[in-house]
C-alpha cells in the first residue's frame, strides 16, 4: 500500500484539536490530582487513625479498579445515585483527579516515609515544632525524590485520557478514531496519532530530565 | 546550680525498661562522660532530656523546666539543650552555612542577615570559614559534624547533649572533632557526651558516669575511674574500649 501523506494533512487540524484536549484533561486532572495526592498522601503518613483509614480506603479503591470502570461511573452511574448531571469533559477530567491522586497519594507517603528520621529528630532537636520541621526540612528533601516517579505519572495520566475514548470526550484518541471512520485510512492516521503522543510524551521526559538533573535528588 | 536533674525516672519501650528509676543532677558546667555497655541505656537517657523520648515514671527537669510541661516547654527545653548525633543528620538540601543559620532564623526569628552572620562565625569557630557553600554531601564526616555542632551552637543553647559524635569516623578524622567539643568545654559549655573516647573523658571529662542495665552504676572523677576503679564491671568494660 501506499503512505500517502496528504491524508496526514488533511486530519492534522483535527487531531491537533485532540491533541490540545488531551493536554488540557491532562493538565486540569493532574493540578486537582496533586492537591488531592498531597493531601490523601500526608493523611495516610502522619494522619490519625481515622484520616489514615480515610485516604487508605480511597487509595486502595482507585488502585484496585481500571480507569474506565472509574470514568464510566462518574459519567454514567454517579448521575443516577445523586441526581447531577456530568459532562464528558468534566467526567473526564474528574476521573484524571480521583485515579492520579491516588497514584500520587502514594508517591507522596512513599518520598515522606522515606526521608532518614534522623533528620526529624535534627530538626526537631532545634526546638522547632513539628509542622516546620515537615515544611523545612523533611518536606524539601521528600519533594526531591518525588519528581522521578511524579513525571512517570504525569506520562500515564497523558495517556490515560486516550481511554476517555468510550465516553466520547474530543481527545486525541477520538479525534483519530473518528477520521479513521470516515476515511478507512488506518496507517496513516493512527501513524499520525502515535506520533503526536510520542511528541507529548517525549517532551515530558525531556522537561523531566532536565528538572532532575538541575534539582539534585537527596 | 544544676541544670539538669532526673528525679526517679523510669523509661521503657512497651515491655523493655530501659531506664530504672535514674536520679542524677548535672550542674552548669560540668563535662560529664556517659560510658556504659552498648544497650545500657546511654542514648535513651540523652534523649530523654531533650524530650526526644518521653519518660513514663518520675520527673525530668532541665534548666527549671519539666519535660511533662507540655509542647512549647519542651520546645523551650530543646532551645536550650543542643543535641549532636552519631549520623550527623544534617540537612541535605542546604549548605553547610544554611544547615547553621536554620536555627537562628526559624527557632529563634533572627533576621535571615543577622543569621548567617552568626553562621559565619560559627563556621570559622569550628575551622569550617572556607567550606560554608558546600552541601553536606561534599564534606568529609569530620567536617560534617563539626558543623553539625556549629547547627546546633547558633541556637545558643546552655547545654550540650553528645550521642557518640565520633563513632561514624574514620579514626584520623575524629580528633578534629574532639578538638572542637575541647574547645567549647574550656570555654564553660556544660557538655553531656557519650563516648568510647577514653583520652578525650581524661583530658576534658569533669565527671564521668557508667551505666550498666539503665542505671547508673558508677559515678565519679574520670582520671580516678580510669586509673583504678573499684568496680570490676567497670574495670572489664575500660578493657574492651581501650
Ligand atoms: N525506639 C526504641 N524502641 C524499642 N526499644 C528501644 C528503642 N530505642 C532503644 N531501645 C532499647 O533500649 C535499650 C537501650 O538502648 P540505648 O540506645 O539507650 O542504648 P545505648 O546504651 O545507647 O547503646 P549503644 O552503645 O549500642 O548505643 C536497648 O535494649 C534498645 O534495644
Ligand atoms: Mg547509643
Amino acid at each position: 500500500m501506499e503512505f500517502d501523506w496528504s491524508v496526514i494533512e488533511d486530519a492534522m487540524p483535527a487531531l491537533l484539536g485532540g491533541a490540545r484536549l488531551t493536554i488540557l484533561i491532562t493538565i486540569a486532572g493532574l493540578v486537582g490530582g496533586l492537591i488531592v495526592g498531597f493531601v490523601a498522601g500526608l493523611m495516610r503518613a502522619y494522619g490519625n487513625v481515622i484520616l489514615n483509614a480515610i485516604a487508605f480506603v480511597y487509595i486502595e479503591l482507585v488502585r484496585g479498579t481500571p480507569i474506565v470502570v472509574q470514568v464510566m461511573f462518574i459519567y454514567f452511574a454517579l448521575p443516577v445515585l445523586a441526581d447531577i448531571r456530568v459532562n464528558p469533559m468534566t467526567a473526564a477530567i474528574t476521573a484524571i483527579v480521583v485515579n492520579a491522586g491516588a497514584y500520587i497519594a502514594e508517591i507522596v507517603r512513599g518520598s515522606f516515609i522515606s526521608v532518614h528520621k534522623g533528620l526529624r529528630e535534627a530538626g526537631l532537636a532545634l526546638g522547632l515544632p513539628t509542622w516546620k520541621v515537615l515544611v523545612y526540612i523533611i518536606g524539601p528533601v521528600a519533594f526531591r525524590r518525588m519528581i522521578p516517579p511524579l513525571g512517570n505519572q504525569v506520562i500515564v495520566s497523558l495517556k490515560d485520557t486516550s481511554l476517555f475514548i468510550v465516553i466520547g470526550v474530543g481527545e486525541l484518541t477520538r479525534q483519530g478514531q473518528e477520521i479513521m471512520a470516515a476515511n478507512f485510512r488506518a496507517v496513516e492516521i493512527w501513524t499520525a496519532v502515535a506520533i503526536l503522543y510520542l511528541l507529548m510524551t517525549g517532551t515530558l521526559t525531556l522537561i523531566l530530565r532536565i528538572t532532575e538533573r538541575r534539582m539534585r535528588i537527596l | 546550680m544544676s541544670i539538669v536533674e532526673f528525679r526517679n525516672v523510669t523509661k521503657a519501650f512497651g515491655k523493655v525498661v530501659v531506664l530504672r528509676e535514674v536520679d542524677l543532677n548535672i550542674e552548669v558546667g560540668q563535662v560529664v562522660v556517659l560510658i556504659g555497655p552498648s544497650g545500657s541505656g546511654k542514648s535513651t537517657l540523652l534523649r530523654c532530656i531533650n524530650a526526644l523520648e518521653e519518660i513514663n515514671g518520675g520527673d525530668l527537669v532541665v534548666d527549671g523546666i519539666s519535660v511533662k510541661a507540655g509542647r512549647s516547654n519542651v520546645r523551650v527545653i530543646r532551645q536550650e539543650a543542643g543535641m549532636v548525633f552519631q549520623q550527623f543528620n544534617l540537612f541535605p538540601q542546604m549548605t553547610a552555612m544554611q544547615n547553621v543559620a536554620f536555627g537562628p532564623q526559624h527557632v529563634r526569628g533572627h533576621s535571615r542577615a543577622e543569621a548567617l552572620e552568626q553562621a559565619r562565625a560559627l563556621l570559622a569557630k569550628v575551622g569550617l570559614s572556607d567550606r560554608g557553600s558546600h552541601y553536606p554531601s561534599e564534606l568529609s564526616g569530620g567536617q560534617q559534624q563539626r558543623v553539625a555542632i556549629a547547627r546546633a551552637l547558633a541556637v545558643k543553647p546552655k547545654l550540650m547533649l553528645f550521642d557518640e559524635p565520633t563513632s561514624a569516623l574514620d579514626p584520623e578524622l575524629r580528633h578534629e572533632v574532639l578538638g572542637v567539643m575541647q574547645a567549647l568545654a574550656e570555654e564553660g559549655m556544660t557538655m553531656i557526651v557519650v563516648t568510647h573516647e577514653m583520652a578525650f573523658a581524661r583530658r576534658v571529662g569533669k565527671r564521668m558516669i557508667f551505666m550498666e542495665n539503665g542505671k547508673i552504676s558508677v559515678d565519679g572523677d574520670p582520671a580516678t575511674l580510669l586509673s583504678n576503679s573499684e568496680n570490676p564491671r567497670l574495670r572489664e568494660f575500660l578493657q574492651h574500649v581501650h
